[in-house]
């Protein structure tokens, strides 16, 4: 008897709570990973603030407009913001439920993604080859640290890809693999947000210096 | 209520709605929003160096927020509002971080070691 007096109780006799109205994703995964998303991001504000403190600091070695070789860095870029389209493609044919469209359109993304990594490692060899590694001076461990996380992060995502690619292959477009998808779009636009930051901040301001 | 409800389960399923002409908008926009910057650096349109910085910092901000909304798919509603805190939250974090490391540094480079500046 003392139980019922002591609790609220709702009309129907089950217990409410102020948040019963309260919208609740049934699926936090995508929030999940914009969270995870978000915290990536802080790890490249240091990145760049620790750039942005280093980038005069020469010791004597070669400065960014010595080194930077900005026809590369466009191509660079087009790369990224090609595969940041192709990627949308697959997100359009995934839409559809098109299986095939969706996994040729990824294939495309990967591949340009693996041009950009390319170039950045042919990049960071050349630089290697001329005595600019990232021992040199605080300037170029600030720029590889900063540019070879987001490249790091770009490999990582390319190796997500191909695994994604075979899972679509055995699973097909099952609302699993679907938000799996949808994570790695998140990624993949994300790191190039970033990549938007790199190209501004570090070598076309680098360049002028 | 219950119609709501299976709206936002049916919405959770399929992720955001993405269009083809927003793909493409957001892709031209990009393309312009950076062919511009490299232009201006590599053609040395302007000789002031700040002018030229103020200007490729914009257009660097203008094409971040064109990512947010055209391939991010960000905006007020999607996961009842918490993606748009957690980016200004992140955003504001960044901001600290940034101008308050350059800021500090700054003036620990002026002032501690006038000698070499």
């Amino acid at each position: 008897m003392s139980h019922s007096t002591t609790l609220p109780a709702g009309e129907n006799g089950q217990f409410e709570f102020m948040e019963m109205g309260e919208h609740h994703a049934p699926n936090g995964t995508l929030l999940g990973f914009w969270l995870y998303l978000m915290s990536d991001c802080l790890v490249f504000a240091a990145l760049f603030a620790t750039y942005g403190v280093l980038s005069q600091s020469f010791a004597g070695g070669p400065t960014g407009a010595d080194l930077f070789d900005l026809p590369l860095v466009a191509l660079n870029t087009s790369f990224l913001l090609l595969s940041s389209i192709t990627y949308g493609f697959a997100m359009l044919q995934m839409q559809q439920n098109r299986l095939r469209g969706t996994q040729i359109w990824l294939f495309i993304t990967g591949i340009l993604g693996a041009c950009f990594i390319g170039v950045e490692l042919y990049e960071f060899y050349h630089m290697i080859h001329v005595g600019a590694g990232p021992q040199t001076s605080a300037f170029l461990s600030s720029f590889f640290g900063l540019v070879g996380t987001h490249g790091l992060h770009v490999s990582v995502g390319i190796i997500w890809l191909v695994t994604l690619l075979l899972q679509l292959n055995k699973h097909g477009l099952t609302t699993a693999n679907k938000r799996r998808v949808y994570c790695l779009s998140m990624f993949w636009h994300f790191l190039d947000v970033v990549w938007i930051g790199v190209f501004t901040f570090v070598y076309l301001m680098g360049s002028m210096a | 209520m219950s119609e709501h409800h299976e709206h936002d389960h049916h919405h959770e399923e399929e992720g955001p709605h993405c269009s083809f002409s927003g793909y493409m908008i957001g892709f031209m926009l990009s393309v312009f929003l950076t062919a511009i910057p490299f232009w201006l650096v590599m053609g040395d349109v302007f000789t002031s160096k700040g002018i030229t910085t103020m200007m490729i910092l914009g257009f660097a901000v203008v094409q971040i927020v064109v990512h947010m909304v055209y391939f991010l798919h960000m905006n007020f509603q999607s996961e009842g509002g918490w993606n748009m805190l957690a980016l200004l939250f992140t955003a504001v974090l960044l901001f600290i971080t940034l101008a308050g490391s350059l800021w500090v540094m700054y003036h620990m480079n002026i002032n501690m070691m006038p000698g070499m500046s």
